[in-house]
């Protein structure tokens, strides 16, 4: 499919922004910070001509569905949705540096998505290897990260057939990028605290010297969460009304939405941790960390680990 | 301030009004809610016995040197945790006792802070301070004091451009002592956001009780061409659930997406008869259910009953075709003592379209070998060359379809509930009661100029705001 080969290009795309990014945090130099952007966002755009692509595609098979209906296609929308959130975020703060912890998300993530796509010997290697393992889900877990998520284009099943699914897709998963955005700013802001207490004059040298100050990293990451929350309470909310629409029962604690509201929860601990004296600074970093990581397992712990009736994203 | 002792209802009070208090509860609301994902809920004793030897042998067998004796222990140790989760009622989580007191703390919670905070709030939005004495600058976290030449007036005009062009148009207010107080907000609704917010979690759960205490969920298999007037609570075992009116199915059917074994929807053709009238008719499908009197009818599952119903075109070779029927699996007799017997239906066979399996069977009871057949090309068999060429006329499988049953009057509450969340969080977040507030003052052939403000929300973002701010008024003004 020409929309695949597209998404190695935009792997490798971004891969050639991280070490610029890369390259403009050691050197210092603003030229390396905009030529990194330019590169970001002609990859945004080639994602998002893919993903049409791909939805054009899945007409010319016969099922005509928007790609966002499993594994593969929602982890290649998820990193189009954190390249996004970067890009709007460096639009309005110019602060180029947090690309260098942001992309890598976007990368890694695509990287994953196109595991299909290794020359034959690496795809060989690791079938073999995967195919090794025991059985049980915690390997079948590992045997899909390792292998990937194949990137057929399959016909919709009955339970997916509805207007909800692309509501409810994007407000998650954009929520999902934006999440991703904060927990790389939040790693930043954890290193650069950590050298501003132990430097004796509070003078960071060094490639943490080179972060924004403690107090735009924090302002970052409350604004990108400040984005993904309602975001992410829209997709929730949509599930709820989708479920009710077609199951007749807006909440069941099956173990998505529990995980949704799991990390429902951790944000809005978030949120009022930086308005409480005691949990503002560190403690707000880390609870946005861990509510990323609360939010990976949602998105793919869940699906892979447990079982529900969230299973199409599964394969 | 005088320092009250504080009596024990204050201290509870406190307790329940207190932020901290609100974060730990939604901390220990994440951290308990893991334990229903990560143990299925509803399941019996048995059931999660089965399924910890499920986990320890993934293959499905046992090893070699398990005992019985062993076998046994592992079983009495599974059966001991689960006695102990059960204490805890970690089956049925969220519906324990604990559980819900967490919850009811936390709506607890949001209604003390809020009752708590409003009255504060109403002051704020109503009455702004309009003329601040210096000392409350120090209390700001952004201000900043500078001296301005020119006239009073002149600088009056000056910031409060400045305040129009950067801000918003300020109110000024003249002092006793010809001093000038400016005062600027923006977003002073920004302050109902959060209430709104806590206001929707509150409807959430009242339309959440309303549903448990009102409600009905239940399902029913339904024959195609038969109907049913009450449907199986989903909740107790053996309780039926009246509807008032009755429902009949008249077919279901399985598309299948075309050239694979794919399914493309499951349908049901449903009759709502009340007061013996045919009242409502509709195809639903999954995501396209049927409302009748509160109640919703939705597809979940289907299956076949009974074995389905065949009429064949057997040709002997050399004689005159016969029409034979019967049902699937059974040996359907022909001429001269053969019978035939098919196996298995397939709806869609490749591009083929519908076809079966089967099998001839000689007067002597003999099997032969099994061997395909297509409904749209009858003649195909001949080819073959057996005994019998046999072509399908006919295939009728009666199905029944399974129906999800839903009456939730809390529904709609919990539908406000949501909207009002969306539009408060969207206030909340991005609406922010920002206030600035300058005094000026003259001293000598000078003006000092004292400028604070503060953001009620993201304090860093009012802050970096503040910065550009002053720097803007001291271009001006200097």
């Amino acid at each position: 499919m020409t929309s695949s080969l597209l998404f190695n290009l935009v792997t490798l795309v971004y891969f050639v922004g991280t070490i610029m990014f890369l390259v403009h945090l050691s050197s210092r130099s603003r030229q390396t910070a905009l030529a990194a952007n330019v590169v970001v966002w002609v990859g945004l755009a080639i994602h998002t001509l893919a993903f049409g692509l791909r939805w054009f595609e899945s007409y010319q098979m016969g099922y005509g569905r928007i790609p966002l209906t499993n594994l593969y296609e929602s982890a290649v929308f998820f990193a189009w949705s954190v390249v996004l959130i970067y890009l709007l975020i460096d639009l309005k703060y110019k602060q180029p540096t947090i690309g260098v912890f942001v992309l890598p998300f976007a990368f890694m993530t695509m990287n994953w998505a196109q595991l299909g796509y290794l020359p034959d010997f690496a795809r060989k290697f690791l079938e073999s290897f995967a195919a090794s393992l025991p059985n049980g889900t915690f390997f079948n877990f590992i045997r899909t990260m390792l292998l990937g998520p194949g990137d057929t284009i399959e016909p919709l099943v009955p339970a997916l057939q509805s207007n909800w699914l692309t509501y409810h897709v994007i407000t998650c998963f954009v929520g999902y990028g934006a999440f991703a955005v904060a927990c790389a700013v939040s790693i930043m802001y954890l290193l650069r605290d950590t050298k501003e207490k132990r430097a004796a004059g509070g003078e960071v040298t060094g490639l943490v010297g080179f972060f924004p100050p403690t107090k735009v990293l924090d302002d970052i990451n409350y604004k990108a969460i400040m984005v993904g929350f309602p975001l992410l309470t829209l997709g929730i909310i949509t599930g709820a009304a989708w479920a009710n629409y077609a199951w007749g029962t807006y909440w069941s604690w099956d173990p998505k939405e529990t995980w949704s509201l799991i990390v429902w929860f951790v944000y809005a601990a978030f949120l009022h941790a930086r308005i409480t004296r005691g949990w503002v600074g560190r403690r707000a970093a880390y609870l946005s960390i861990i509510g990323f990581m609360a939010t990976i397992f949602c998105y793919l712990g869940v699906n892979l680990l447990l079982s529900g009736l969230h299973s199409y994203g599964g394969g | 301030m005088e320092k009250a002792k504080k009596g024990v209802e204050d201290v509870v009070w406190d307790f329940f009004c207190s932020l901290k208090l609100g974060i730990s509860t939604l901390i220990l609301l994440a951290t308990t809610s893991i334990v229903g994902t990560v143990l299925k809920q509803g399941q019996s004793i048995a059931e999660y016995v089965q399924e910890r030897f499920g986990r320890l042998y993934p293959d499905g067998s046992f090893p070699p040197d398990l005992t019985q004796a062993g076998y046994d222990k592992l079983k009495e140790g599974f059966e001991s945790t689960y006695r102990f989760y059960d204490a805890f009622n970690f089956f049925d989580m969220y519906h324990s006792w604990w559980f819900l007191a967490l919850l009811a703390l936390f709506a607890m919670n949001l209604i003390c802070c809020s009752i708590n905070r409003l009255p504060h709030v109403l002051k704020i939005v109503r009455e702004p301070e309009l003329t601040p004495d210096d000392k409350f600058y120090r209390h700001l976290s952004n201000s900043v004091e500078l001296t301005a030449t020119g006239s009073l007036s002149a600088v009056q005009d000056k910031v409060a451009q400045v305040l129009t062009e950067k801000f918003a148009a300020p109110q000024v207010t003249e002092g006793e002592d010809g001093r000038k107080y400016l005062f600027a907000q923006k977003s002073v609704y920004a302050r109902f956001g959060v209430y709104v917010t806590h206001l929707s979690i509150l409807v959430i759960l009242i339309g959440a009780l309303i549903g448990v205490r009102f409600g009905s969920k239940g399902y029913v298999n339904i024959l195609e061409g038969t109907s049913v007037d009450s449907v199986g609570s989903r909740e107790g075992r053996n309780v039926q659930i009246p509807l008032g009116f009755s429902v009949r199915c008249d077919k279901f059917t399985l598309e299948y997406y075309a050239g694979t074994q794919r399914p493309k929807a499951y349908r049901s053709d449903l009759v709502v008869i009340d007061g013996g009238q045919e009242v409502v008719r509709k195809s639903i499908v999954v995501n396209d259910p049927l409302n009748y009197k509160g109640f919703t009818f939705y597809q979940s599952s289907y299956g076949e009953a009974g074995n389905g119903e065949l009429r064949l075109r057997v040709t002997p070779r050399g004689g005159a075709p016969v029409e034979v029927t019967g049902r699937m699996g059974d040996h359907i007799p022909l001429p001269g003592g053969a019978s035939v017997a098919v196996t298995k239906y397939i709806p869609s066979y490749q591009n083929l379209g519908p076809a079966i399996q089967l099998h001839l069977n000689t007067p002597d009871g003999r099997h032969g070998s099994p061997f395909v057949v297509f409904k749209n090309y009858p003649e195909f068999d001949k080819k073959r060359g057996d005994a019998f060429a046999v072509a399908l006329l006919d295939y009728q499988q009666k199905f029944y379809t399974g129906l999800q049953v839903a009456r939730d009057p809390g529904v709609e509450v919990v539908w406000v509930g949501c909207t009002l969340m969306v539009f408060g969080t969207l206030i909340a977040f991005f609406l922010s009661h920002r206030r600035i507030w300058v005094t000026l003052s003259a001293e000598g052939d000078k003006v000092k100029v004292l400028a604070g403000g503060n953001g009620h929300r993201n304090q860093t973002g009012f802050a970096l705001f503040f910065d550009e701010f002053k720097k803007e008024l001291q271009e001006k003004i200097s």
